[in-house]
C-alpha cells in the first residue's frame, strides 16, 4: 500500500484539457478537448494491472478495463478499441457521459489513496482515436439468418440491440418516432457534453453493418405492435425511453415561461434553437432562469440558458449537496461557468403577469430532518421562511415517467404501478411473446450504459430465440 | 421524403392545400387526427391536421394559412417538391356517435379541420347544420365541400360580403333557439371557440372543440402543449387535440400561443425581406 501511495504522489492523474470557463460558458463547444497520445500514455501506465481489478465490478457491462488501457500504454490503439467494443458498442459515447465516480473509477483501487484512474478519458481517448485514424473496417457480419427484428426507439438501449442482432446475421430495422436516431444522446444532452457528430457516426457505423434506420415513425401510432409482426417481423423490442416529463404541480405552472427540461433541451438540441434565426425553431431566451431539479438533467439545463445569455442562472433543489444526483464533474462545470447554486429550497408556487408570464416564484427554506424509506434524509420546511426569486424563464427537471403512448396500444405486455414495462431482469422477455424491452422504459430514468446493458442481455435472449424458441 | 402531389391556393393565396404520399399515416388516420411536418434539415416541427385521406392512393390532404416562416417557405413548396418530415397520425381521433341534430361550426382555416369531421357525422345518420365564416367573401375556404358535407350550410363574413353579415355565433343562435341540438363542434380561432362555448353553455348543449397550442414532438413527451381543462392540465397533442369546450381555459391558451410572439414576428419579418429583394 506505502508503494501505491508513493507512486500516486509521482504521477497524478493526467487532467483532461478543458476550455477555460469564462469562454466556454457562452459558446457549445465541447467542454473537455481530449487527451493527447502522450496525456493517455502517461496516465494509462498509473493502472496497476489488477488480478481482480474492483474497476471492472464497478462497470456494468463489465468492460475489461485493465486490459484496453494496457495497449493504450503500449500504444496499440487499435487493439485497445477492438477489446472496448467487445462489451461495450458506444465508448465515445461513455467515456464522457458515464457517472464514473459511483462505477468503474469509484472501485479503482488507485482511489483509495489518490485520484483513480482515468477510465472514463481513457475510453474516450481510444474511441476518438479510432475515429480519427481508424481504418473504419467493419466487423465481419454473420451469414444472414432470414429473421427480422424490429427495434423501436434509438436511444442508446436500441442502438445496442440493433447492433448486435446485426452482427450475428439478423435482418434489423430501427423505428425512431423523431426525425433523428439517437434518443437522449441527440435530443436530451447537449453538443457541448456530447457533440452530435460522434451519435450521428454510430448509427452511421449501423447503417454501414445493414442495419435500417426508420425515422419519422410513431410505434403505437403509425404502426402498432401486433401490426410489425403481421408485417412479417419475427421479434420486437421496445426501447423507448422514460419519455414523460414530470411537473411540480404547484399554483402557476402554466405561465408563459416555464417549460419541462424535455421540452428546452429538445428545442436547444434535436432543433438547434440555439442557432435561431438560423433555424427556424425558437427557444426562450432567459435573463433571470431558475432550473428546478439537481440531476444530469437539471445540469444540462443550466448550462444550456447560461451559454443562451442569461445573466444568472440558478439551481433550486430541496435537498443538500450529497444529495444531487448530478455527475459530480458536471455539478462542478457548471458551478465553474457561474452557476449557483439554492440548496435545501423549495418552490411553492409561481408568480406571473397579466400576460401570463412567469415573474417569479415563491420559495421555502428546508432543513434536513429524519432519514426517509431510501435513508436519504428528508428535507422539511423551515416555517415563516418563504422568499421570492425573481425569474422569466424556469426549467423544470424534476425526473421523468414512462411515456403511455405505446405500452396504452399494447394492452397484453405487462406494466408496473408506475407503467414501466416488466421485463424479465436477465433476458428483457416482456410478457408478450417476441416482444422485449430495457433501457429507461423498464427501469425508470437510468444511465445510458445500464441502458446499453440492458440491451445487450436482451440481444442475446432475442437470439436465442430466433434461432432456438422462446 | 413525403412527396406533394397535388396544390392548390385557396382564400387568396392566404391558405394552401397539399395532397402528400404518406401511405402509411393515410392507411391509419381517422378523422381528427394531425400530422407534424418539416420542410427541411433546419425547419420547425409545424402541426396541421389531416383535412383529408385516401388508402388507396397513400395521401393525405393538410390545408394550412400562411402566418409565419414555417408556414410561408411551406407556401414554396411545389408539386414534385416534398416535405423532408411527415409523422403521424397524433392525437386522439374523434369521438363520433350518432346523437340526431348537430352543428358544425368554423372559422378561418378552422373549416379545413371540420371538414372531415362534419362529413363523418353525416355518414353515420347525423342530421348535420354547417355555420362557416370568413373574414370576407375572398378568404372562405371549402364552401363546397362543407355543402355536400352538411345536410344546411350556413355562411358568415364579418363585412357582409357574402352570406350572413357578421360572425358565426350569431347564427349559431338562432339554430340554439330552434331547439334539440344535441351537440355542437366548434374549430377555429381561439375567441370563436371560446364565443361558441360560453353560449352552448348556456343551452347545455354538449361542445366539442380542437385546440391548437404550440407543439414539439406530438407524443406527449414535452408538455410544450399543455391546456387547463376542468382545472386540469392536459397535453393536447395525446390527451386531445379535440376538448370539451365547456371546461377549456381558453385565456390562459390565447396566452401560451404568443409565448414565441416577437420571436417568430422578427423571423418571419427578415424572411420575407430576404425573400423579397432576390
Ligand atoms: C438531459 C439528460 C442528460 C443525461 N445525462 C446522462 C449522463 O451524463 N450519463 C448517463 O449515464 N445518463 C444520462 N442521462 C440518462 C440517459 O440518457 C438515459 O438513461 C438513456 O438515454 C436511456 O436510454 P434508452 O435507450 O432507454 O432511451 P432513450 O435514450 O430515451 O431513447 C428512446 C428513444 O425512443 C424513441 N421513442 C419513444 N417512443 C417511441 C415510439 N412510440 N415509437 C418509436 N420511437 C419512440 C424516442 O424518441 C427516443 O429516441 C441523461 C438523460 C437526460 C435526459
Ligand atoms: C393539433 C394542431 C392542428 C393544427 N391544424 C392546423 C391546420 O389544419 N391548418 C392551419 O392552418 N393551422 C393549423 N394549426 C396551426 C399551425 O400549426 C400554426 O399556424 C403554425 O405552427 C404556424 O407556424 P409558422 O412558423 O408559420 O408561424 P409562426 O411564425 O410560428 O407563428 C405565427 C403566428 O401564429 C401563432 N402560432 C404559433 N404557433 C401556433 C399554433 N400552434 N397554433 C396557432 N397559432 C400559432 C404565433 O403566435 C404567431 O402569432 C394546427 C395546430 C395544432 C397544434
Ligand atoms: S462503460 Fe462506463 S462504467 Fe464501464 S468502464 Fe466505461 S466509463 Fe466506466
Ligand atoms: S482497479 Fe484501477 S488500477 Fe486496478 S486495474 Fe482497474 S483501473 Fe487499473
Ligand atoms: S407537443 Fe410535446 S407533449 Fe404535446
Amino acid at each position: 500500500m506505502a508503494e501505491q501511495g508513493a507512486k500516486k504522489q509521482k504521477n497524478p492523474r493526467v487532467a483532461m484539457p478543458e476550455q477555460e470557463p469564462k469562454v466556454r460558458a457562452r459558446n457549445f463547444l465541447e467542454v473537455p478537448t481530449g487527451y493527447t497520445v502522450k496525456m493517455a500514455q502517461e496516465e494509462a501506465v498509473r493502472c496497476l494491472q489488477c488480478k481482480k481489478p474492483g474497476c471492472v465490478d464497478g462497470c456494468p457491462v463489465g468492460v475489461d478495463i485493465p486490459g484496453f488501457i494496457d495497449l493504450i500504454a503500449q500504444g496499440d490503439m487499435t487493439g485497445a478499441i477492438r477489446n472496448l467494443w467487445a462489451k461495450n458498442a458506444l465508448p465515445a459515447v461513455c467515456g464522457r457521459v458515464c457517472p464514473q465516480e459511483i462505477q468503474c473509477e469509484g472501485k479503482c483501487i488507485v482511489g483509495k489513496k489518490g485520484e483513480p484512474v482515468a477510465i472514463g478519458n481513457l475510453e474516450r481517448f481510444a474511441a476518438d482515436y479510432e475515429r480519427e485514424f481508424g481504418t473504419g473496417e467493419l466487423p465481419p457480419v454473420e451469414p444472414a439468418t432470414g429473421k427480422k427484428v424490429a427495434v423501436v426507439g434509438s436511444g442508446p438501449s436500441g442502438l445496442t440491440v440493433a447492433g448486435d442482432l446485426i452482427l450475428k446475421g439478423h435482418d434489423v430495422t430501427i423505428l425512431e418516432a423523431f426525425h433523428k436516431p439517437g434518443g437522449v444522446l441527440v435530443y436530451g444532452i447537449p453538443e457541448f457534453r456530447l457533440p452530435k457528430e460522434i451519435v450521428a457516426q454510430e448509427v452511421d457505423f449501423l447503417s454501414r453493418l445493414g442495419a435500417k434506420v426508420e425515422c419519422n415513425v410513431v410505434v403505437g401510432r403509425t404502426v402498432s405492435i401486433d401490426e410489425l409482426f403481421e408485417q412479417g417481423y419475427d421479434a420486437v423490442y421496445v426501447g423507448v425511453g422514460a419519455g414523460l416529463p414530470r411537473f411540480m404541480n404547484i399554483p402557476g405552472e402554466n405561465y408563459v415561461g416555464i417549460l419541462s427540461a424535455n421540452e428546452y433541451l429538445t428545442r436547444a438540441n434535436l432543433m438547434k434553437a440555439y442557432k435561431f434565426p438560423d433555424v427556424d425553431t425558437p427557444i426562450p431566451m432567459g435573463k433571470n432562469v431558475v432550473v428546478l431539479g439537481a440531476g444530469n438533467v437539471a445540469m444540462d439545463s443550466a448550462r444550456t440558458a447560461m451559454r443562451l445569455g442569461a445573466e444568472s442562472v440558478k439551481i433550486v433543489y430541496r435537498r443538500s449537496r450529497e444529495e444531487m444526483p448530478a455527475r459530480i464533474a458536471e455539478i462542478h462545470h457548471a458551478e465553474e461557468e457561474g452557476i449557483e447554486l439554492f440548496l435545501l429550497t423549495n418552490p411553492t408556487r409561481y408568480l406571473g403577469n397579466e400576460d401570463g408570464r412567469l415573474t417569479g416564484m415563491e420559495c421555502l427554506k428546508m432543513e434536513l430532518g429524519e432519514p426517509d424509506d431510501s435513508g436519504r434524509r428528508r428535507p422539511v420546511a423551515v416555517e415563516g421562511s418563504e422568499f421570492e426569486l425573481e425569474c422569466d424563464l424556469c426549467i423544470v427537471a424534476v425526473g421523468s415517467g414512462a411515456n403511455p403512448l405505446l405500452t396504452s396500444e399494447t394492452p397484453d405486455m405487462a406494466l408496473n404501478k408506475w407503467g414501466n414495462v416488466v421485463a424479465d431482469l436477465k433476458t428483457g422477455k416482456t410478457t408478450k411473446k417476441g416482444v422485449w424491452a430495457g433501457g429507461d422504459i423498464v427501469t425508470g430514468a437510468a444511465t445510458v450504459i445500464l441502458a446499453m446493458g440492458a440491451g445487450r442481455d436482451a440481444a442475446n435472449s432475442i437470439h436465442d430465440y430466433l434461432t432456438l424458441g422462446w | 421524403m413525403f412527396k406533394i402531389v397535388r396544390r392548390e391556393e385557396l382564400s387568396e393565396g392566404t391558405v394552401v392545400l397539399n395532397e402528400i404520399e404518406a401511405p402509411q399515416i393515410a392507411k391509419k388516420a381517422l378523422p381528427g387526427q394531425f400530422v407534424i411536418l418539416k420542410s427541411g434539415e433546419d425547419g420547425e416541427r409545424i402541426p396541421l391536421t389531416m383535412a383529408d385521406t385516401d388508402k388507396e392512393k397513400g395521401t393525405i390532404t393538410i390545408i394550412y394559412m400562411v402566418v409565419g416562416k414555417s408556414t410561408e417557405l411551406f407556401k414554396t413548396l411545389q408539386v414534385g417538391d416534398g416535405y423532408e418530415d411527415v409523422i403521424g397520425p397524433l392525437g386522439k381521433p374523434t369521438h363520433l356517435e350518432k346523437v340526431g341534430k348537430v352543428v358544425c361550426v368554423g372559422g378561418g382555416t378552422g373549416v379545413a379541420v371540420l371538414h372531415p369531421i362534419t362529413r363523418a357525422l353525416k355518414q353515420i345518420g347525423n342530421d348535420v347544420t354547417c355555420i362557416i365564416g370568413a373574414r370576407n367573401k375572398g378568404l372562405l375556404m371549402l364552401e363546397d365541400q362543407m355543402r355536400e358535407a352538411s345536410h344546411d350550410l350556413r355562411i358568415c363574413t364579418d363585412d357582409g360580403s357574402y352570406g350572413h353579415h357578421g360572425f358565426v355565433t350569431d347564427v349559431l343562435a338562432d339554430v340554439l333557439a330552434g331547439g334539440d341540438i344535441k351537440e355542437v363542434v366548434a374549430i377555429g380561432p381561439v375567441p370563436m371557440m371560446k364565443a361558441v362555448s360560453n353560449m352552448t353553455r348556456e343551452y347545455n348543449v354538449p361542445t366539442l372543440v380542437s385546440l391548437n397550442p404550440i407543439m414539439v414532438d406530438g407524443t406527449g413527451m414535452c408538455g410544450g402543449c399543455r391546456v387547463s381543462v376542468g382545472g386540469e392540465t392536459k397535453f393536447a397533442c395525446v390527451d386531445g387535440p379535440e376538448f370539451d369546450g365547456h371546461l377549456v381555459d381558453f385565456d390562459e391558451l390565447n396566452l401560451r400561443l404568443r409565448a414565441y410572439l416577437d420571436d417568430e414576428k422578427n423571423c418571419h419579418r427578415d424572411f420575407c425581406t430576404i425573400r423579397d429583394a432576390q
